[in-house]
């Protein structure tokens, strides 16, 4: 056992400060997305654990409700419409004094009908001669709240708001748009490793070169091929497999850095062998390097596969803003520019987005990792 | 489109690639069996079968584009006629220009300097307590979510109501629960820029996080330990060991994460769009991309400047990588 000594405790506070810290952004955005849209607009995410009091407006029932016992005329019934958890301490008849009266006491109308409010919300209405109005009376009410939760905002996003059509969309943007330079890169770096050709060198100087190329020196000349190949052919610039490819283009040099990176630690002897016995580069390839490749291939899917889930650039650049098409990142932005005061839906559209990529990082968090350590040390 | 349809694409285009590879190895194999003489020309074929995809996609998504745009950064808006410097005088003159060059150096200095601090003062901290894995876990998460995420994230916590009312982003409760009067963060010139900083700390901190994490258990024990029995403090070894045996991986980094702010254009983008003076030039490039139609020559040269901010690091990652070769 270590002794506990100063210096300890002292790291261990500054720790868990800096974890605080790190973890309640995304902590106060997860609990808003649970909570109720009207208490979200009013108070703040920390009051949501503890008991909330508000002040609400409830009408009694009318005449039809009234029941006749001895000389009195009484309605009874319950002023919440039931299955509510709300538990009333005030209460007022008059919007001059909300909060006249504690719950149990009796309140006096103009009409000197009597009322009685209980703690559930049950209420007695008193009064000597039969009722003759239809619509009931207003009856102020301080209640306390205890801590509730509900899915409605996920469901309200997901099929009222068009994510889940987005989400798909990005599924359907990201997968192919991982596999495919995941397919092309790989080929490309055991050329680069394996095989001898003239101007190799060359070509992983260029790759060098490229990972540093910042995207936006690509984004207008890729655009106008695309404008001019979709106005050639007559089909729509903006297309599923045109963002596939412009983001295999943009992912290539890194991913191709890190397979190459990864695929000259084997052992050339193995490979060697295997040409010597008269196996073809692609026998050596498929039934000899691909096995042996499959954790540095998880890592990079990982690192690729995330890049693209999380892009807005390309995505906004190659993609139509129809809902057809239109990608998470983007119909996000979308919403905190038409819905910026809709807390319930943006902080519940953004949960959304980070589902996958969380679910990625808590199940294959040791491959993330990997990728991210392999591609930096020499990047 | 439906989810089978959907599906339907995405196997298609996957299989495509699948498919060409296999068929023109294949195709490859069956000629050589048949050749009776030694196939001469079997090698060249093979690398040419391996290479080609990625070099078509190289060249067209990345090499074509970086000497166009340099080009098209000499032409007018439509990219038809010449004009010569007159975009590059353009930009000199332009205050947003000036503003996006002064907060992209802003980006700079700040976010590489305290996401490399944070990150490698956590890692010694992690280090020496039982629940460090979960706490680097914690830290780390950040890494995975979007910038427009974030942006969500963060645009919450920096929420503002009227003085009056009850605030509901942590940034203001807290300063008035301090005494002091709520403010709308995202709008106060100079220093909006370093809230939306703060996120990208927030999310690269986990990086140098993870790769600190990695070298600190490269270095020996005995080092340390030695130390700590002549009596230095934690905070001399940090110093004086610590941060000197981590040099390279300081370096690494600081350059990592320094490509990545010069490429900053979500944050900004989903935050402010670059209102209240927090232009960037990522932000502005995009902006001029579609701006009255669109002017690819401003555009290029913005695009332009960011590439002239990473050339330092590209010339330095292409000499290490010679000197690796040499070895």
């Amino acid at each position: 056992m270590k002794k506990i000594t100063y210096t300890s405790v002292l790291s261990q506070l500054l720790l868990l400060f800096f974890v605080v810290a790190w973890i309640v952004p995304t902590f106060g955005l997860f609990i808003s997305s649970l909570r109720d849209k009207d208490v979200l607009a009013i108070s703040g995410w920390w009051t949501s654990f503890t008991n909330t009091e508000i002040n609400e407006i409830y009408r009694t029932e009318g005449k039809d409700a009234q029941i006749k016992e001895g000389n009195y005329y009484f309605i009874k019934s319950n002023l919440f419409d039931g299955g509510q958890e709300k538990e009333i301490f005030r209460f007022g008849v008059t919007s001059k004094n909300i909060d006249e009266y504690k719950v149990g006491e009796t309140a006096l109308f103009k009409d000197q009908t009597e009322i009685t409010v209980f703690e559930n919300g049950d209420y007695v209405w008193k009064s000597k001669e039969e009722f003759k109005k239809k619509k009931g009376k207003r009856i102020f009410v301080s209640a306390k709240s205890p801590p509730s939760f509900t899915l409605d905002n996920y469901k309200e996003v997901l099929l009222k708001e068009g994510l889940g059509q987005a989400f798909l969309n990005t599924l359907a943007v990201a997968l192919p748009a991982t596999l495919i330079p995941l397919i092309i890169c790989s080929y490309f770096a055991y050329a680069l490793t394996w095989m001898k050709f003239y101007g190799r060198d060359i070509l992983l100087a260029t790759i060098i070169a490229s990972l540093v190329v910042p995207l936006q020196m690509c984004l207008i000349p890729v655009l106008t091929i695309y404008n001019d190949f979709g106005a050639l052919f007559g089909v729509s610039a903006k297309s599923f497999p045109g963002i596939w490819m412009a983001h295999t283009g943009f992912g290539l040099a890194s991913t191709t850095f890190l397979l190459w990176n990864f695929l000259k630690t084997l052992p050339s002897e193995m490979i060697e062998a295997a040409r010597v016995d008269g196996a073809t580069h692609y026998d050596t390839f498929i039934k000899i390097v691909v096995p042996l490749s499959i954790p540095s291939f998880a890592s990079i899917f990982i690192l690729q596969f995330l890049w693209v889930w999380n892009d807005l650039l390309v995505g906004l650049v190659f993609l139509d803003k129809h809902p057809s098409e239109i990608i998470l990142t983007a119909k996000l932005k979308e919403l905190l520019g038409s819905r910026g005061e809709n807390w319930e839906i943006l902080t519940t559209g953004a949960f959304v987005s980070m589902t996958v990529p969380l679910f990625i990082f808590f199940s294959l968090q040791r491959y993330f990792i990997r990728g991210l350590v392999a591609g930096s040390i020499k990047g | 489109m439906s989810i089978f349809s959907l599906a339907i694409t995405v196997l298609v285009g996957v299989l495509f690639f699948v498919a060409f590879f296999h068929f023109s190895n294949f195709l490859l194999d069956y000629f050589r069996v048949r050749a009776s003489k030694k196939f001469a020309l079997e090698n060249s074929i093979r690398v040419i079968i391996f290479i080609a995809p990625a070099f078509i996609v190289l060249f067209v998504f990345i090499l074509y584009p970086v000497f166009e745009t340099i080009r098209l950064s000499f032409y007018d808006k439509i990219g038809e006629n010449f004009v010569g410097l007159y975009n590059y005088s353009w930009a000199i003159k332009d205050p947003d220009f000036k503003r996006s060059i002064i907060n992209n150096l802003g980006w700079l200095i700040v976010v590489p300097t305290m996401s490399t601090f944070f990150g490698l003062v956590i890692a010694n901290l992690a280090d020496r307590v039982w629940w460090g894995s979960i706490a680097k876990s914690i830290i780390f998460m950040p890494m995975a979510i979007s910038f427009v995420g974030a942006g969500v994230i963060w645009k919450f916590m920096y929420d503002y109501r009227g003085p009056g009312d009850q605030q509901i982003g942590l940034l203001n409760a807290i300063a008035v629960a301090l005494g002091f009067e709520p403010q709308a963060w995202l709008t106060i010139p100079i220093w909006n820029n370093l809230f939306l900083m703060a996120i990208m700390i927030w999310i690269q901190t986990g990086l140098a996080l993870v790769i600190f994490s990695a070298a600190l258990r490269s270095i020996p024990n005995e080092t340390l330990d030695a130390a700590r029995i002549d009596g230095a403090s934690e905070l001399k070894i940090f110093w004086s060991i610590i941060v000197p045996y981590l040099e390279q991986t300081i370096l690494v980094i600081w350059t990592i994460i320094t490509i990545l702010v010069l490429k900053v254009f979500d944050i900004i983008y989903a935050m402010t769009n670059g209102q209240w003076q927090t232009e960037v030039l990522a932000n502005l490039m995009y902006d001029w991309m579609f701006r009255g139609g669109g002017d690819s020559g401003r555009g290029s040269v913005l695009a332009f400047c960011i590439l002239i901010g990473v050339t330092p690091i590209l010339a330095w990652n292409l000499y290490r990588h010679k000197q690796d070769q040499k070895v």
